[in-house]
């Protein structure tokens, strides 16, 4: 008799153990979810500014070619190509604001001065979604490796979490805070 | 924005995370917020209108030194009656590794959750140990912070994952407009901090203090700070003692004149700092600094172009630099201008913009904060037993 209570007293355990680490998962899957719409969030308002700016004609029009089509290439890219496309817009950012000239005529245009608080709030607040989604992205893959959840496949059909990797180095000036990034 | 914050450590003891907290609770009510602040407190102590008491604290041996923390069922319960009342949009938890109400928000909550970490500990035996009971709580935190580059370092050795750096604020206007003292003027060495923490340096600067004297003979130095002052000068010739003075603890202002006062402030900290807001707050107050040359120290003085470095704990390099600073009125000049143009990162409106910036990022993408309530667990349970 005393053995039969051990044998179920060990299950409820058990039980227990695997509910909450599935309960511990799914969180951490919930984590990532809203990381990731944050980062889509952040990305997308940063290539709508760009995209502004690239067809506002405050910018000189080579500058505004490169601008633009970088900005559109971000917008449209497909799911697989998003980190390239969104590395080349970091890249056209740097290229045409490196120069800190640039930035001040922008801001002497009429609502230049809004147009560059959006720019800079934008690309400084990329390389932080970005940080926070990778971040939740190793949580969760380092449960996700754990021997118990593997066996009892306790992360039932949810995909592998993958991380954002791209180029979010803001231009010269941006970013100019000690240890910003 | 509804914003929650939890402070581990006692409110009514002064300590570096409890005005960061203050201070940016204050910063972000001004800013038309709504802010609330759970930290431990004696029933009995005032508290400001945004602070909710999570109990009393009790002195426990924690970490190397006595910190006075909070936990058990009723600072629990509380900590769930704050985070329900709240309806937070985000809460923001200091300190989430040390065992006190930070970590119990952490168990208790769910939803946006931000964290700061303030200190650099090294790998401790006791972090080690531990690390399968906080990691479940710690993996809900959806942005970390770290102060600088050196303790998010510590962090991602510690934790894994990453951190964003935001630098601790400090009002630079505050030290900015103080007025100087007379009496404190002339010739004078500032040094703020415990007397008879060995970690704060002092003794250093006791060892250096002689061949100052000896090169700038009308020096004084002027000490700040809580400790035995017998104690201190112990080691000093007799015919030397006469040069330091000590002011005892000094209120916010006063800190704030001293440092306006003063010729030169000298930070020969050994060890054991992760930001270092005393150098910030000489900058603001346009004191030139000379500190040792610590990781931290070196990144708030931007390795050196805004403030002196010195090699840690050498006496000798210390009186060096300083008998030159001191009779090189150029470039103590020099160095008041750099400060003071660099420290303007660190002024709140900074970095409490890059605060709000991380509470926007995580609060867009989800739910309000609410109390956990492990109901999926227990009914995922029951279901299984059926």
């Amino acid at each position: 008799m005393t053995t039969l209570i051990w044998i179920a007293a060990a299950l409820v355990v058990i039980g227990v153990y695997l509910s909450w680490t599935a309960g511990r998962l799914d969180r951490l899957h919930a984590r990532i979810d809203a990381a990731r719409a944050a980062l889509d969030a952040q990305l997308l308002r940063r290539a709508s500014v760009a995209q502004e700016l690239g067809t506002s004609g405050l910018l000189d029009p080579a500058a505004s070619i490169v601008l633009y089509e970088a900005a559109h290439e971000a917008r449209q890219a497909a799911e697989e190509q998003r980190e390239v496309a969104e590395s080349g817009l970091s890249q056209a950012l740097r290229a045409v604001f490196d120069d800190e000239g640039q930035l001040e005529a922008v801001r002497e245009a009429p609502g230049g001065e809004q147009t560059v608080t959006e720019l800079t709030a934008a690309v400084r607040r990329v390389p932080m979604a970005r940080r926070f989604h990778n971040d939740s992205v190793r949580a969760a893959r380092a449960v996700r490796r754990h021997r118990v959840v593997r066996w009892f496949r306790l992360a039932g059909h949810a995909p592998f979490p993958m991380a954002f990797e791209m180029d979010d180095e803001p231009p010269a000036g941006f970013g100019d805070r000690s240890g910003g990034r | 924005m509804r914003i929650g914050i939890v402070c581990p450590y006692s409110w009514d003891v002064p300590g570096g995370v409890q005005f960061h907290v203050r201070d940016l609770a204050e910063h972000l009510i001004r800013l038309g917020h709504e802010v609330s602040v759970l930290a431990p407190a004696d029933d009995e102590t005032p508290l400001p209108p945004y602070v909710v008491s999570a109990g009393r604290a009790v002195p426990v041996r924690y970490n190397g030194s006595v910190a006075r923390l909070n936990f058990g069922f009723l600072s629990a319960a509380r900590v769930r009656r704050w985070l329900h009342d709240g309806a937070f949009d985000v809460i923001h938890i200091h300190e989430p590794g040390t065992p006190s109400v930070g970590l119990l928000a952490c168990w208790a909550a769910q939803g946006p959750i931000v964290a700061t970490f303030h200190t650099s500990n090294p790998r401790s035996r006791v972090m080690i140990a531990a690390y399968p009971i906080l990691q479940p709580a710690l993996e809900k935190i959806s942005a970390r912070i770290a102060v600088s580059e050196y303790a998010r370092r510590t962090l991602v050795e510690h934790l894994g994952g990453d951190a964003v750096v935001i630098p601790n604020g400090v009002d630079v206007d505050f030290f900015a407009r103080a007025e100087p003292r007379e009496e404190w003027q002339g010739r004078t060495i500032g040094f703020i901090g415990r007397i008879d923490e060995p970690r704060k340096g002092l003794p250093v600067l006791m060892r250096a203090l002689p061949g100052i004297l000896a090169a700038v003979p009308d020096a004084r130095l002027l000490v700040a700070g809580r400790g035995d002052e017998e104690e201190a000068v112990a080691e000093l010739p007799a015919e030397l003692r006469s040069r330091v003075e000590f002011l005892g603890m000094v209120s916010d202002e006063d800190k704030a004149r001293l440092l306006r006062s003063v010729d030169l402030y000298v930070a020969p900290n050994t060890g054991g700092e992760s930001f270092g807001i005393i150098l910030v707050e000489a900058m603001s107050a346009g004191a030139p600094v000379l500190a040792s040359d610590l990781d931290a120290f070196a990144q708030v003085l931007d390795q050196g172009e805004a403030g002196e470095l010195f090699a840690n704990e050498d006496a000798e390099a210390l009186a060096a630099a300083a008998v030159r600073l001191l009779g090189d009125p150029a470039r103590l000049a020099e160095l008041r201008e750099r400060g003071s143009r660099h420290v303007r990162r660190f002024d709140w409106s900074t970095v409490g913009a890059d605060i709000l910036a991380v509470y926007e990022t995580v609060a867009a993408g989800a739910a309000a904060v609410a109390t956990d309530e492990r109901t999926g667990l227990r009914g995922r349970w029951g279901a299984a037993r059926e």
